[in-house]
């Protein structure tokens, strides 16, 4: 009996003559979590997608416990128990969470009746089992980021697979949900399932994975056990070249930009009073559902305090107008990209531009070539990679997508800018593209705050960081004295 | 621990939260309505007497039968543009198959009326499900098509002299209720039943809420997409019949803009045009608002010309309100 789960050698894709994967090599043992490494564009998601029977591969071959198959959809993908985990979450929002889990597989009565208190019941004990603090009866809808992740892990696990695949599961959940996550993990490899793991957290590979396996620009590159290689050398073989770690330097700290007072909002936070500087970064940690978005989010507009005032520049900012916001200075990046940040069918030029054509439209009339210029600047500034900027931004890997998100934020000449989870989903390569950028704009003047949910991320760009738990303000610490331990004690 | 205990709790308030605006989303027309009926059962006192009531629900019959099945297709983000004209051509085809030198059997004719609207809303479902045309286009298309053969079909005249057993679907009563109301409320009982209560019905809400979910879920998109246009074309021709014997003859001019009423029940009823949300029972609802509105402005002598202008904007009105309400 073969112990290889899976084996996939020479697999090759392409889409429209471009290379996709090359030569994706996978070998899977029953029983071990399997980190798929490489940045964004290395072939990763192409690759699962091809195992999964979303994709048909042009070359190459897999073999499913030692026979060889191709399958044309994910349902024989399934009902052969490979589940998948995607990235992208796909919930139907007006059903409930029994109903998207079970979605296709109710238990039913006379074969067409669905049986809906079995059904609920059913979801709400594996969920329970799962120890995923989500109601199984609740709408979709009605659902947090976090938790319409959980509840996506949740269905994949429901499908009591032999192998699942599971492409960033943590991008939008917290590092407690985290631990509870690689608890099941650890509990169905005990029962002799492989697990194929992609991440760019890397910190989370070491803890959790026992192999692992490289790709490059859709190459093969390196695999191996996990415990012979250290996170500096898994580092190095992703990205191809050594990378430093973010050099932080102390800036010099200018006047206040921005100050909110007393900031309260029922059941998200309560009384937060923070000040960010001309020249500074200030993070803000906490677990999931502590409150950090929501409070961004206030601060910006897009929800309105019960009490409390918010300052720009010695200015109060009217509560629940993002545009007033905007035009005081104020910018934000929001957490999910494809939802609230970018119109995804729109052109690269179309969405750097558009907070900023007013400024470069005379009675309604765009000024093309003062587009053409702030495109061109910040194409070339963000190091945004794209053969020509009238291409849909769909068509861009994640962080340079993010790049975009950042670009245009910028170019209405900001003062402070919000950043919520600025690194959601994109290679390291990419991150420290997009720490750099923010250090740029905090060097000449600027200040910022950082939510973030990954506590490396926040030591790497912050100079003091605020920790919220339960929607109190912790305390406020020194972001170059300050290590992870520290984070995580003030927030747990 | 503790913040384990916190955040359990956090969607089970969001889950009472999302109920309380389900219950204002549902009741939020229902009340639109019956305040409506109370103004005009004051305005006019014929408007709550029996005969009246009946009068309501026989006219909401033709349009709420149209608007159920227009609900399916609109729950998979559809729409079906082309029921007016599937009413017409269904029920001139059938009411000239029971009439003339050689007449076929009742029975004969109103199943050939049903196969006609099967038939047009396959075709739909075909362009849709498989060809990929967009459903306002696609069926854009048929609404003319449908129309034309309409007229093709019978030179442009109307189909008179239909036997009397065939007047009955129109005209007839079962223990006094008109058999169109029941017809119609067998309609809304069977197909809410099928939506509610059975795999089929959860998969349309399914594929109108995220079609890629619903396909990696093993759920044939395609085909469920494709079953509601024939739904709504079965419905077509089911109405086509009952207004061909209601009016005593089947005209090729049967069901102009009908379409656009059926539409009105189903956003004035909360469905949402982009599909995955909303209920069978709202449809309902919305269709009888019109109905009353209709009657109503009827019986105050508004002219025909200002009750258009009434409806559209009490039909904007109610949606508006429904839309603060989802709001809160």
């Amino acid at each position: 009996m073969n112990d290889l789960l899976v084996e996939a050698t020479g697999v090759q894709k392409a889409f429209n003559g471009v290379r996709a994967i090359d030569d994706g090599r996978l070998s899977l043992r029953r029983g071990s979590v399997h980190a798929l490494c490489g940045g964004n564009g290395a072939g990763k998601s192409t690759f699962l997608s091809i195992v999964m029977g979303i994709t048909q591969r042009d070359g190459g071959e897999i073999l499913f416990k030692g026979r060889s198959v191709n399958f044309q959809s994910p349902a024989e993908a399934l009902a052969n128990r490979i589940a998948i985990i995607t990235q992208e979450l796909s919930p139907i929002p007006g059903m409930t969470v029994a109903e998207n889990l079970y979605l296709g597989r109710e238990p039913r009565r006379a074969r067409v009746l669905v049986r809906f208190k079995a059904l609920i019941k059913q979801a709400q004990d594996l969920l329970d089992r799962l120890g995923f603090p989500v109601d199984a009866r609740a709408r979709m809808s009605s659902l947090s980021l976090a938790q319409i992740q959980l509840v996506e892990i949740a269905k994949a696990f429901s499908h009591d697979c032999d192998v699942m695949i599971m492409d960033e599961p943590t991008s939008a959940i917290g590092e407690r949900e985290t631990e509870v996550l690689f608890s099941a993990i650890r509990n169905l490899t005990a029962h002799g399932a492989g697990i194929i793991y992609v991440s760019h957290r890397l910190s989370e590979i070491f803890q959790i994975a026992d192999d692992y396996t490289v790709f490059r620009d859709g190459r093969y590159v390196d695999s191996g056990r996990i415990g012979d290689i250290d996170r500096s050398y898994l580092v190095s073989t992703i990205v191809g070249r050594k990378l430093n770690s973010a050099e932080k330097s102390r800036r010099p700290v200018g006047k206040p930009v921005l100050e909110s007072t007393r900031l309260s909002r029922k059941s998200e936070f309560n009384n937060i009073s923070l000040t960010v500087h001309q020249g500074e970064v200030l993070g803000i940690y906490g677990l999931m559902g502590a409150g950090r978005s929501e409070y961004l989010n206030c601060v910006y507009g897009l929800t309105r305090p019960d009490s409390g005032e918010v300052r720009l520049n010695g200015r109060v900012l009217p509560v629940g107008h993002p545009r007033k916001a905007i035009q005081a200075g104020l910018s934000l990046v929001t957490e999910d990209r494809k939802e609230t940040g970018l119109v995804l069918s729109a052109s690269v030029r179309d969405n750097i531009a558009l907070s900023a054509y007013k400024r470069l439209s005379r009675l309604s009339f765009i000024n093309r070539r003062k587009v053409r210029t702030l495109v061109e600047t910040m194409v070339g500034r963000m190091r945004i990679k794209t053969s020509s900027v009238s291409l849909p931004v769909s068509s861009m890997s994640g962080g340079n997508q993010q790049k975009v998100v950042l670009a245009r934020c910028l170019s209405t000449e900001p003062t402070c800018l919000l950043c919520d989870e600025p690194t959601r989903g994109i290679d390291e390569g990419a991150k420290r593209e997009v720490y750099k950028l923010l250090d740029d704009f905090v060097t000449k003047g600027g200040a910022a705050i950082v939510v973030s949910s990954e506590a490396q991320e926040i030591l790497d760009v912050s100079d003091r960081v605020a920790i919220f738990k339960s929607g109190q303000l912790v305390t406020v610490i020194d972001g170059h004295t300050t290590t992870q331990e520290d984070l995580l004690h003030f927030a747990s | 621990m503790n913040t384990e205990t916190t955040s359990l709790k956090v969607p089970m308030v969001q889950s009472r939260a999302a109920h309380m605006r389900e219950v204002y989303r549902r009741y939020g027309i229902v009340a639109v309505l019956i305040v409506l009926c109370i103004v005009l059962s004051f305005a006019n006192q014929y408007f709550l007497t029996v005969g009246n009531i009946a009068d309501i629900l026989r006219q909401t019959s033709i349009n709420g039968i149209l608007a159920v099945g227009m609900t399916y297709v609109v729950l998979t983000a559809g729409i079906d543009l082309s029921v007016g004209s599937t009413l017409a051509l269904a029920g001139i085809i059938s009411a000239s198959l029971v009439t003339g030198a050689h007449p076929h059997s009742v029975m004969f004719g109103l199943m050939a009326g049903l196969v006609v609207g099967v038939a047009v809303g396959a075709i739909n479902g075909v362009l849709v499900a498989r060809l990929s045309v967009p459903p306002f286009v696609a069926t854009l298309g048929m609404l003319s098509a449908a129309r034309g053969l309409t007229f093709i079909y019978n030179d442009g005249m109307p189909v008179t002299d239909l036997p009397d057993g065939y007047l009955n679907i129109g005209t007839g009563a079962i223990a006094g209720v008109p058999v169109p109301i029941i017809i119609f409320g067998v309609v809304v009982v069977m197909f809410w039943f099928v939506l509610r209560y059975t795999t089929y019905g959860r998969y349309v809400y399914a594929v109108g809420g995220n079609a890629r979910s619903a396909k990696t879920s093993g759920i044939s998109t395609r085909r469920i997409i494709f079953s509601v246009y024939v739904i709504g074309g079965l419905l077509a021709g089911l109405a086509g019949i009952i207004l061909a014997a209601r009016t005593t003859s089947a005209l090729p001019q049967a069901g102009l803009s009908y379409e656009l009423d059926a539409i009105a029940a189903v956003v004035i009823g909360g469905t949402s045009l982009s599909g995955g949300s909303g209920s069978l029972g709202g449809t309902v609802v919305g269709a009888l608002l019109i109905g009353v509105i209709n009657n109503g402005l009827n019986l105050l002598g508004v002219s025909s010309y200002y009750q258009q202008v009434v409806k559209g904007v009490i039909i904007v009105g109610a949606v508006l309100l429904d839309a603060s309400r989802k709001k809160q």
